[in-house]
């Protein structure tokens, strides 16, 4: 029978099922199929902390949800059009994500009577009748998914239980029909890892190619999608998560230094990919050291960087809190130094596997005494890439520890990635000391010459770097104040007074190196500006594009560099008659702006362990424009239902 | 005594220096400020004096320490250091250690440092056997906060913290050792430089973790201590010398050197027993092998020490056996890696081909 095709700029698909079902496989497929496509898309995974909660119930419910589109877009999106269901606690979880008319397919093979109880249901909603029922409410599709799975694949002798495993595939050849997906990937891929399992990899691609032919037979679709592939800008692309991108611009900090790397870290979530990624890159000179606590884990990663290595911890907001003292003494003793803070919910153990932005003033204060530390945000999972490489940068240049601040949603994300030119990557100096730098007058006039570890670099204030090893240049240093050049232990007041305002100066500096910032004010008649940080930028972009589009004037700015802030920072916020910052987090970054430039910046702050939904966003943009600018008829969306504190 | 004299490579990518070096090449510009009496100088002597015998060249030698008396013992001396953090030096070692074959690498710690606030970096350091020498100060107390009793004191001990006894009971560092499957393990006494001196020799020599126990006396807030081994009325008594080989006696010796008592096998209780030694008859002593691989036996002498005020005590080598380390695997895993491949250019196509992928799309 013929099919319609019908034009889509875009569709956000969102896959649920208990987390044995494979939904972030088959997300993950559906994802690669597109990015093949040619679509511009970004991805969200969200699953339990548990690696398997109790089968059909909602606290086991694993999504991913996929936004793909013929244009750029900046999030995963806030509402699916379509939700595949595998149970009834996948129904359940993500119905009410779900706006009226929009589609649910449900696989009804477990909507038995002891499931529908599992996962609260009183009566089965699919054979609900009238007025609220799904039926009525949405374009409900109710297909035996398993079932058809099961029959699929019965010639390869499969158990019952293995059969239905396939019904992934099953699901993902119908949506890939629907959307008229590549699937020549998808079949690689199963072919590729069911290798050495013949039968696995033909009932699971069999799965696949009988899910599509489905699609295509069955009276029960009628129309199938176009989602024309995106006009992006010229270059070669590929599909990558936060974390992969964060592993590859480590890998790359290690090239473009010279550095060997050495990754000292201890498994937390939403951090142990990296360290995953890492392990495989030996051929690159690092070495990954799983310690047997946070703690050991900067501690090597310290000594690592006092012998001549890029010293590298990764981690999430309470491995942050177990490593303070030891990221004081890097700040101490002055070497260089990264820390990577993968943030989730907290505090303690919060919210192992959602995301949240609430280590920024851990970041900034987490320490005793003065202790500043450079602090740097990606904000996208792409941008992870080019953030890793300018913390190393200024790593190694300022010899200090710096803190980058990922989070759950970059790190798990995904996102079309234009691959960088190799050559182009900025290249990095280490620079070590090889020489004496003090002539030093003895009483009898007799001079020496010596080497002092804490003179310091004029233009960057850095002190030099000088490895074991290197004859004529053995020095001490540690966690006691430090005698300014010379570098021996101080107890003199003004030396001390001295040296905690250098190293302070040393961090400031930094804004010296940073390019000016970049405001994406369209009209330039902009009152309101919106400032983000880290993984916002994305929701922020997509709102200040609504706003536009009704009409109305924002101005967007997104700061890479959270420590220092750019010179130029202040200058611009005073441009505005009104700054509102969104955070995934109480107003953290409002704190820190408002006791740096005394501006009056309002909050528009979410702790829910999801990201920032893109209309709710502009509802309260469009709000904080109209109470600025007086003109009541810009807001006619009522007041949001995020808190914005003033 | 030269590395080469002895049975492991521990020094092996060290680079050596072959002109004579002295003392005072080791000795750092700053002023000693422990207090007057204190067990450190001792051992500072001794460490200085026993670097240059090493042969290596010194700027590849680095001292970690954390935080206490003796872990000021990085200043001191003229060679790389940290002083770093309570607890945390044994971490930072293993960066060190890993990153760098041509370091030389020791740990200067104590009672407190290592086994209170520092115990889980001590043990993991023993269980990878990271090629390092740890020289652990034990004397019993806490020096720097000013007399609290520490992981080592005795039960009972009446301290500024614990003004009517302690209710802990100890660690004892060498069993501790032993547990954590450390490869090296040994005591000795500040006070005998020649003991001190050949135990270091044997724990730098040594590949992997060398755990070397040194008791100390502070004579600020634990004053006699350890007078039982040190005074030549009872040190006989109170120190059984362990010796590779040989069998194990002490006690008042007789016109052939043979000690009064032994240490013999219990075979009902499973560990060792002090015996009597008839005249001069050692044949049914138990005859110390620090290189057996299974460590019951060097447990068993271990719990001979008395774990209140010190009267009696094994001092020597426990244990010292060829294990694979932590450093080289991991070293050799990246050399493995890097085979062939390792300038500039093949290390930027590589890059290049990685970050590139199996799946990407170009847009013209």
């Amino acid at each position: 029978m013929a099919k319609q095709v019908q034009q889509l700029d875009r569709v956000i698909i969102r896959f649920a099922g208990d987390s044995g079902d494979g939904m972030q496989l088959t997300g993950d497929r559906f994802t690669q199929e597109s990015a093949a496509f040619g679509n511009d898309l970004a991805t969200f995974p969200n699953f339990p902390a548990e690696i398997r909660a109790p089968q059909g119930t909602l606290p086991g419910v694993s999504s991913f949800q996929v936004h793909f589109a013929d244009h750029d877009i900046l999030t995963a999106g806030d509402a699916p059009d379509v939700l595949v269901a595998m149970n009834p606690a996948a129904l359940k979880a993500n119905l009410a994500d779900m706006k009226p008319g929009t589609a649910i397919i449900v696989d009804s093979h477990d909507f038995s009577n002891r499931n529908l109880i599992k996962a609260g249901y009183e009566g089965n909603p699919l054979e609900e009748e009238g007025a609220g029922s799904l039926a009525e409410t949405y374009n409900l599709s109710v297909l035996d998914l398993t079932g058809m799975t099961v029959e699929a694949v019965k010639e390869f002798g499969l158990s019952r239980k293995d059969a239905a495993r396939a019904k992934n595939m099953f699901a993902l050849g119908l949506l890939s029909w629907m959307y008229g997906r590549p699937t020549e990937t998808t079949i690689d891929f199963l072919t590729a890892r069911f290798a050495k399992a013949p039968d696995i990899r033909d009932a699971n691609i069999t799965a696949f190619k009988s899910g599509w032919n489905f699609g295509e037979t069955t009276e029960a679709f009628v129309v199938q999608y176009e989602i024309k592939p995106a006009k992006m800008n010229p270059g070669t692309y590929r599909n990558i998560s936060g974390n992969l991108a964060l592993a590859y611009g480590l890998v790359a900090s290690g090239v473009q230094s010279g550095l060997p790397i050495f990754l000292g870290t201890y498994p937390i979530t939403p951090a142990t990919d990296i360290l995953h990624e890492l392990s495989k890159h030996k051929r690159f000179g690092i070495t990954t050291f799983q310690a047997e606590d946070e703690i050991a884990g900067i501690g090597a990663a310290l000594g690592a960087s006092f012998a001549g290595s890029l010293g590298i911890t990764t981690t999430s907001g309470p491995g942050i809190a177990l490593k303070s003292e030891t990221i004081g003494l890097a700040v101490m003793t002055e070497l260089p130094l990264l820390i990577i803070d993968v943030q989730r919910g907290g505090p303690s153990t919060g919210l192992p596997t959602k995301t949240e932005q609430a280590d920024l003033l851990q970041a900034m204060f987490g320490r005793n005494g003065e202790s500043p530390v450079p602090i740097i945000a990606p904000q996208s999972p792409g941008d992870c890439f080019d953030a890793a490489l300018e913390a190393t940068r200024i790593a190694v240049t300022y010899r200090t520890p710096v803190m980058l601040l990922s989070d759950g949603y970059l790190a798990n994300g995904s996102e079309p990635w234009s691959i960088p030119d190799v050559d182009s990557l900025v290249k990095i100096d280490p620079n070590f000391a090889t020489e004496t730098n003090k002539t030093v007058t003895a009483k009898d006039g007799t001079t020496s010459e010596e080497y002092w570890p804490y003179i310091r670099d004029e233009e960057t204030l850095a002190r030099p770097w000088a490895v074991p090893g290197t004859p004529g240049l053995e020095h001490r240093i540690g966690g006691l104040e430090k005698g300014d050049g010379h570098g021996n232990i101080s107890y003199d007041p003004a030396n001390h007074d001295f040296m905690v305002r250098i190293r302070q100066a040393k961090v400031d500096r930094i804004a010296d190196s940073l390019p000016p910032l970049v405001v994406d004010d369209p009209s330039g008649n902009a009152k309101v500006l919106v400032l983000g940080w880290g993984s916002t930028y994305g929701p922020i972009g997509a709102a200040a594009r609504r706003v536009r589009k009704a009409g109305l004037d924002v101005a967007q700015v997104h700061l890479r560099h959270l420590n220092p802030f750019p010179k130029d920072l202040g200058e611009i916020l005073k441009r505005y008659d009104a700054v509102m910052i969104p955070e995934m987090n109480l107003g953290q970054l409002s704190l820190l702006i408002r006791a740096k430039f005394l501006v009056d910046v309002v909050g528009y702050n979410q702790v829910n362990g999801m990201p920032l939904k893109a209309a709710e966003l502009a509802e309260a943009i469009t709000d904080l424009i109209s109470t600025t600018t007086g003109d009541v008829q810009a807001s006619d969306a009522g007041s949001s239902s995020k808190e914005t504190v003033k | 005594m030269t590395t080469q004299e002895l049975p492991f490579p521990g020094l092996a990518g060290v680079p050596t220096n072959d002109e004579p070096q002295n003392r005072k090449e080791y000795t750092a510009d700053q002023e000693v400020r422990w207090c007057p009496g204190c067990g450190d100088y001792a051992i500072l002597a001794a460490v200085q004096g026993f670097l240059p015998d090493l042969g290596l060249r010194r700027e590849n030698i680095v001292f970690v320490s954390g935080i206490g008396c003796s872990s000021r013992f990085p200043y001191y001396l003229d060679t790389y250091g940290m002083h770093s953090i309570h607890g945390r030096a044994p971490a930072i070692a293993t960066g060190i250690a890993t990153a760098r074959e041509d370091i030389n690498v020791w740990v200067v710690t104590g009672d407190g440092d290592a086994l209170s606030i520092g115990g889980n970096h001590l043990i993991h350091a023993m269980r990878r056997n990271v090629n390092m020498t740890i020289l652990l100060f034990n004397n019993r107390i806490y020096g720097l906060t000013k007399g609290q009793y520490s992981p080592t004191s005795e039960p009972g001990k009446i301290t500024k913290s614990t003004p009517v006894g302690s209710v802990d009971h100890p660690f004892n560092p060498v069993s501790l050792a032993l547990g954590a499957e450390a490869s090296f393990v040994a005591r000795t006494i500040d006070s005998d430089r020649k003991h001190l001196t050949a135990v270091l020799s044997a724990a730098a020599a040594h590949r992997g973790t060398s755990l070397v126990e040194i008791y100390q006396n502070c004579p600020i807030f634990n004053d006699g201590a350890f007078d039982a081994i040190k005074e030549s009325d009872t040190k006989a008594d109170a120190i059984i010398p362990l010796e590779h080989g040989q069998p194990i006696h002490f006690g008042a010796q007789d016109e052939n050197g043979i000690g009064s008592k032994g240490i013999a096998r219990d075979e009902v209780g499973g560990g060792v027993k002090v015996v009597d030694v008839v005249g001069g008859d050692v044949s049914g002593l138990l005859v110390h092998d620090a290189h057996n691989p299974d460590p019951t036996i060097a447990f068993a002498l271990s719990r001979l020490t008395d774990a209140g005020v010190l009267h009696q005590a094994p001092i020597g080598i426990f244990r010292s056996v060829e294990r694979s380390t932590y450093d080289d695997g991991a070293r050799q895993q990246v050399a493995t890696a890097t085979a062939g491949q390792s300038t500039a250019a093949d290390q930027t196509a590589a890059l290049a081909s990685l970050i590139n992928g199996k799946d990407t799309w170009t847009v013209l």
